[in-house]
């Protein structure tokens, strides 16, 4: 205590003095409350019949947690917290726009509906090999990913999801699965690698990784940094996360060999990831250089689109033409974001969310059809619509999402889209995405004809009396029916991700939100 | 490896070295040390004690699963972030209480929990890992 003699120091000027209101909470508490939740679970690792139902009531309510963190941004704008009160740009900032509260919204509403279904889906020996632990760990990296305001903090999130993501792609050790890890884990390790190295460039340029701070500077320094180099290298990187066109072949590759509900979490959850961190950072933190880059990737988005569905138009087996169709949403999704706009971009975030919903249910579809029918494969599956006409009306409504006919979620995003390609001029683009969508109808159409419509083979595959369980049949309709709801009423959404979308373009509430007093 | 003095030193050497652990665990938060360091410590002593004296034994001698260990810590780092919603700080700003324990002034903080639970992670993961891959080893 001998050095009291110096001036004390303003801590006003590195340090948030002011007391944290209770909501702004809201914030960090998804990313808290999954970790604390997982790691319970890992304690209790013997006590395997508790872990469904800490599952269920945790995701449960990560969902009333992401629900009022919704609230209070539309009522409030951008919220921002940071970590141990240091301030922006040192400290490590937890921002939460409309875009990052509706992704964490509905990534929770997928993970919760996962949940109930893995019910019926993970054994025993899943449950003690950690599924549940894995899946709240899981949830812990997707949340954080999407609340983040720090672009290094997004590359831990996405280790901390990857690192779960391989825990749940090898649950059960099989060698088809083993090898389908493999792929997926080394193609997700190089465009992860390339993520980081391209933040280290980042931060040589700019000095600074708080998303605001990058923001406020890139238009200042496109003459001396090369901003075009790093844009280049995120979409590459992003692309690669997100499986587009032309390194998306890992995707279809290992989405079809494990667990039917892990397939389903990750085509909801780890493609829409990537397509966040695409939005965010091309959109938000180097708009120029996406004006630049639109044309490339204009003609990712359609290759991408085009392969995803003449893909899945190829396949025989259900798991597989899934994989594709992921794909070519994935494709859809970078139309918009090449085009731009509030239009192109609000489009874009919409399809991810609609692709979230649809494409896990689909898959948790498919592990409901493998049920009734005895396999995935399109040879022996048949006559779904006898066993069970319900399963059979759901899962054409699905088709319908999916392929983007009226009424459902998938039609709005899709007007959205070809709207805005048309506005700016791009024809071809809006003609390959209406092209894509009569292809998908086509696809689902012929799956849903052999599948559902075609009579079993006398002694084919999968017994006559086979039933359902509750577990497996509840998130199949509570997605539909939001998929239906979303579709009759898109009013709401629609302005929604509308704002989103300019909240992205034109980030200055963002930026007040973690710098409050302007320029530091 | 399998020599008299080897296995009669093992279990000196173990308790030394866990000893030792803490210690660089708790003088972390303001010279060289910490959790992690702390962690790599402590697992490197159980492996010396599993060489020595056989994976059944250690697993008996720290009585939880290691990887229930690691869940702990886990817990307690999440925990030591949490304690600011009390004291209206943002999340995980360091907060200090000093209470008096017979009459010697104990600082106590939320850092310091978060360093123990580091510290639980580290000695957690690494221990299942090296046990399995010792016991794999042995066969």
């Amino acid at each position: 205590m001998a050095a009291t003699t110096s001036p004390p120091a303003d801590l006003s000027a590195a340090l948030v003095l002011e007391p944290v209101a209770s909501a702004d909470w809201l914030v960090i508490l998804p990313v808290a409350w999954c970790l604390a939740i997982g790691a319970l679970l890992v304690m209790l690792r013997r006590k395997i019949d508790w872990h469904p139902p800490i599952a269920v009531l945790g995701l449960a309510g990560l969902v009333v947690i992401d629900i009022l963190l919704l609230r209070h941004v539309l009522a409030s704008g951008p919220v921002t917290m940071v970590m141990g009160r240091w301030l922006p740009p040192f400290g490590i900032a937890f921002t939460v726009d409309l875009t990052g509260a509706l992704f964490a919204l509905t990534a929770s509403v997928v993970a919760l509906a996962g949940c109930i279904y893995s019910l019926a889906d993970i054994n025993d020996s899943g449950r003690r090999y950690g599924f549940y632990p894995f899946l709240m760990l899981l949830m812990a990296g997707v949340s954080g990913a999407f609340l983040t305001g720090d672009i290094f903090n997004l590359y831990v999130w996405f280790e901390v999801l990857l690192i779960s993501s391989f825990g749940l792609i090898v649950l059960g050790s099989e060698r088809e699965q083993i090898d389908g890890a493999v792929k997926y884990g080394f193609l997700n390790l190089v465009a992860t690698t390339l993520f980081l190295i391209t933040t280290g460039y980042l931060y040589a340029s700019f000095g600074t990784l708080n998303m605001a701070d990058i923001a406020r500077k890139s238009e200042g320094l496109a003459g001396t940094a090369p901003l075009m180099t790093l844009t280049a290298l995120f979409v590459l990187a992003f692309g690669m996360k997100a499986a587009a066109f032309p390194v998306n072949f890992w995707l279809p590759a290992s989405y079809h060999t494990p667990r039917v509900v892990v397939s389903a979490l990750f085509a909801g959850l780890l493609t829409k990831v990537g397509i966040y961190a695409l939005i965010r950072v091309t959109v938000m933190l180097l708009p120029a250089e996406r004006e630049e880059l639109s044309f490339v990737i204009a003609l990712a988005g359609a290759l991408t689109m085009l392969v995803g569905v003449f893909g899945a138009l190829a396949q025989s087996d259900f798991r597989r033409m899934l994989g594709y169709l992921v794909v070519s949403g994935i494709g859809s999704i970078l139309a918009g974001v090449a085009v731009g706009g509030p239009g192109g971009i609000g489009g874009a975030i919409f399809y991810a969310l609609h692709s979230m919903l649809v494409m896990t249910a689909l898959y948790l579809a498919s592990g409901v059809a493998a049920r009734l029918g005895g396999s995935f494969s399109l040879v022996s599956l048949a006559g779904l619509y006898r066993r069970h006409a319900g399963f059979a009306a759901l899962s054409l409504m699905l088709a319908f999402a999916v392929s983007g006919l009226p009424p459902f979620s998938g039609f709005w995003p899709k007007v959205m889209l070809v709207k805005a390609a048309l506005d700016i001029g791009a024809w071809w683009l809006a003609a390959v995405l209406l092209l894509t969508g009569f292809l998908t109808t086509v696809v689902t159409g012929r799956f849903f004809l052999l599948a559902y419509w075609r009579d079993a083979a006398s002694g084919g595959g999968g017994s006559a009396s086979a039933t359902i369980s509750p577990a497996a049949f509840l998130p199949v309709t509570a997605l539909t029916v939001l998929a239906l709801a979303i579709g009759l009423y898109p009013e709401p959404l629609l302005s929604v991700v509308q704002n989103a979308a300019a909240g992205l373009a034109e980030p200055s509430a963002y930026l007040n939100s973690v710098f409050p007093g302007g320029a530091p | 490896m399998n020599s008299v003095i080897f296995r009669a030193v093992a279990p000196f050497l173990t308790s030394l070295m866990v000893l030792f652990s803490i210690f660089v665990l708790l003088r972390g938060h303001n010279e060289p040390g910490g959790g992690f360091i702390g962690g790599l410590i402590a697992v490197s002593a159980l492996a010396i004690y599993g060489i020595a004296c056989g994976v059944e034994t250690v697993r008996r001698a720290i009585y939880f699963h290691p990887m229930a260990i690691a869940g702990a810590g886990l817990l307690a780092a999440t925990v030591a972030g949490l304690i600011s919603i009390a004291a209206r700080v943002p999340f995980m700003t360091g907060l200090w209480i000093y209470p008096s324990v017979l009459g010697l002034e104990v600082p106590l903080s939320t850092v310091t929990l978060f360093d123990c639970g580091v510290y639980l992670v580290v000695v957690g993961a690494i221990s299942s890992i090296a046990l399995s891959l010792e016991e794999r080893g042995g066969e």
